[in-house]
């Protein structure tokens, strides 16, 4: 639904009317307005699984704003203070203890950072509940990995900033990683870090990518992600193209406008995230120890190695993809391989328009094979999760492989499996009690 | 003496790997206890910022447990005398180096450090169990040794209140030898206000930061049920 297609306004002849005509003759205020909002039509039909895209634009914000304040206060400096600190752990406990309201700012941030994966990770999943990325919206969901990517490089900057321990070794391992690459690794890691170890320059470098780059990366492709969706419209839980079944006006019947029906939806769904948002940021800001994790408390120190280096949570489960990967192929190194499987497990989501075969897009009118091999890929995906966190053990070990090859499996099988389940009939019209 | 270097030189490693077997009692005690608290930043005070800084934290914070500037001033004020200063340590850190092979960790925020994922009380309780339990070692070089943090460097500074404990290798056990001028009771009771402290300074707002947190979801929930009744008005008509 391109924007340009709606009427200019015309003025009724107050100042606000004359001022709106105006505008309008430079700019396509009223048609943006129409076609995005209150004449962009969207299936009646959504369910909870269809909050979790305006509550990721929600965190995006609440990261932006807070994370301009935090700027205000933190200095990305690995110099030790004259207390023996490095300058940079010092500016986060300023920021907690001396800057008013310092520690709501911060404690919305870091609980923003574990919220923003939480809220994208279920908006994946619903997309593949309902084959949201199947035909016509595959650039939609290619642009949505894009910013999964582009997200998780954020976050990856952002957690070096408090220079803690965790925050330290996190970097020094992950940096490392990029060595496996064959021939040109050890220069690559090099140019990322700066510096032969992680140190002042790398700060200064992730520092600048996690409040400039990436940030302006992100917002662009949040942008053509919409974009995107705008032109084809929204799927639903159902799977049927509400643009197949138009009035006599070329209206979706089973279309609502998306303001005002979905903007007062949504803004329930915001509260009620914004209560859980609170209840963890309030009382639980450290999120059990895996949102703020505690080793993170402890200043960076290049001499000391922690005897656990685990990665976030939201890491985890790619942490433990490159843990499983133990065998040297084709006389490269493991960790080389481990690298390639962790790659290919985030970048393998891009694919999923193409490998699902389905004759239908929703779950609702799939059959058994569908829904156990979801379910399996969701425990797997746990499984992974916390094995992550664990220190590597032999069990674990062989655990983390067996998911691995699940992880996988349900992947590059899809092509097969999404095929062969038993479906049922689609009905023309969305179903709506 | 090259033994008693590498040994002081992995301590502090150790310390990440205290995976340790030994049993870690609950702390008793709280963070809203205002005399508690009190007591123990005299003990702080008096005890650790000899060697320890908290370095993060302002002597004004200090105002937060009922205390006045003055009270400030003159009981918890050892090497400053302006109230905004930061609860900066005593001595050297290259000295310090020199005497227990590393420098003393800053304080500041040690409780929230050493809690664990799953359990964020598990600093409290290690500080509270650590702190009571110094033995006598006289292969150690500082003649202490510890149940909870094996060969800490850190000599046992509460001694004079908790006496000599000894190790009774028989049931591996803490015996105390020597009585110091607490009672047991009272020694626990004083090392859990001072871990109480150390809680408390961890995040001096926390009190505040639980208690707002009532007041932003009380709002949301009024907030909740106005836009709920707004969303039922727009979508009666929608079937």
């Amino acid at each position: 639904m391109a924007a340009g297609n709606f009427e200019k306004y015309k003025s009724d002849g107050s100042l606000a009317g004359n001022a709106l005509e105006w505008v309008d003759a430079r700019f396509p205020a009223t048609s943006m307005w129409k076609g995005h909002l209150s004449e962009y039509y969207a299936p009646k039909n959504f369910n909870f699984w269809y909050f979790f895209g305006s509550l990721a634009l929600l965190v995006l914000v609440i990261q932006i704003v807070t994370g301009i304040f935090l700027v205000m206060h933190y200095k990305p400096d690995a110099a030790l203070n004259a207390n023996g600190v490095p300058i940079a752990f010092a500016s986060v406990e300023y920021i907690m203890r001396d800057v008013p309201g310092g520690w709501l700012i911060r404690y919305m941030h870091s609980t923003g950072a574990s919220a923003f994966f939480i809220v994208v990770y279920l908006h994946m999943f619903r997309g593949l509940l309902y084959g949201s990325y199947r035909k016509p919206r595959e650039l939609t969901w290619l642009f949505g990995v894009g910013i999964f990517l582009v997200l998780m490089g954020e976050a990856f900057f952002g957690y070096l900033l408090p220079w803690g321990q965790m925050s330290y070794w996190g970097a020094q391992v992950i940096v490392n990683l990029f060595s496996a690459i064959p021939v040109i690794g050890s220069d690559l890691s090099l140019i990322i870090r700066g510096d032969f170890v992680v140190g002042d320059a790398t700060l200064n470098r992730f520092f600048s990518f996690h409040v400039i780059a990436f940030p302006l990366v992100l917002i662009g492709l949040v942008a053509a992600h919409v974009l995107a969706l705008h032109e084809t419209g929204s799927n639903n839980p159902d799977g049927v193209e509400i643009k197949a079944n138009k009035d006599e006006h070329g209206i979706p019947r089973d279309g609502i406008p998306f303001h005002p029906y979905y903007t007062v939806k949504d803004i329930v769904g915001v509260i009620v995230f914004l209560m859980v948002f609170s209840a963890v940021m309030f009382w639980a800001p450290e999120g059990g120890g895996y949102f703020l994790e505690t080793p993170n408390f402890y200043p960076a120190d290049p001499l000391k190695t922690p005897s656990h280096i685990a990665p976030v949570w939201y890491f985890t489960p790619y942490y433990s993809i490159l843990r499983a990967m133990v065998w040297n192929f084709f006389g490269l190194d493991a960790k080389f391989w481990g690298v390639v499987a962790m790659g290919a497990s985030v970048v393998i989501f891009a694919a999923l328009p193409w490998l699902d075969r389905s004759p239908v897009k929703s779950i609702r009118y799939r059959g058994p094979i569908t829904k156990v091999m979801y379910t399996l890929f969701v425990i797997c995906f746990f499984i992974l999760g916390y094995l992550g966190t664990l220190s590597p053990s032999p069990v674990g070990e062989v655990i983390s492989q067996i998911c691995t090859v699940f992880y996988f499996g349900f992947f590059l099988g899809m092509p097969w499996w999404s095929r062969m389940d038993k479906f049922k009939p689609v009905p023309d019209r969305v179903t709506f009690k | 003496m090259k033994k008693l270097l590498i040994a002081l030189l992995f301590a502090p490693i150790m310390a990440f790997a205290s995976g340790s077997t030994a049993h870690i009692d609950k702390w008793p005690g709280s963070v809203s206890d205002k005399a508690a608290l009190q007591n123990g930043a005299k003990l702080f005070v008096n005890y650790c910022l000899n060697c320890h800084g908290a370095s993060y934290m302002r002597y004004k914070n200090l105002l937060d447990l009922g205390l006045t500037e003055q009270q400030v001033k003159e009981n918890l004020m050892f090497t400053s005398d302006k109230i905004g200063e930061l609860m900066r340590v005593a001595a050297r850190s290259d000295e310090q180096k020199q005497w227990f092979g590393a420098t003393p960790p800053d304080l500041t925020i040690v409780a929230r450090a050493r809690g664990e994922a799953g359990n964020a009380g598990a600093g409290a309780d290690w500080l509270y169990t650590y702190l009571r339990s110094f033995y006598r070692d006289p292969t150690r070089p500082t003649g202490w040794n510890n149940t909870v943090y094996e060969n800490v460097g850190m000599p046992h500074v509460l001694y004079d209140l908790q006496g000599q404990q000894v190790m009774n290798h028989e049931t591996h056990k803490l015996e105390l030898a020597v009585p110091g001028t607490m009672p047991p009771a009272e020694f626990d009771k004083s090392v859990s206000d001072l871990v109480g402290f150390m809680v408390w300074m961890g995040e001096p707002q926390q009190e505040y930061r639980r208690t707002l947190g009532w007041f932003v979801l009380a709002f949301l929930s009024v907030l909740f049920v106005v836009a709920y009744a707004l969303k039922k008005e727009y979508w009666k008509d929608i079937h």
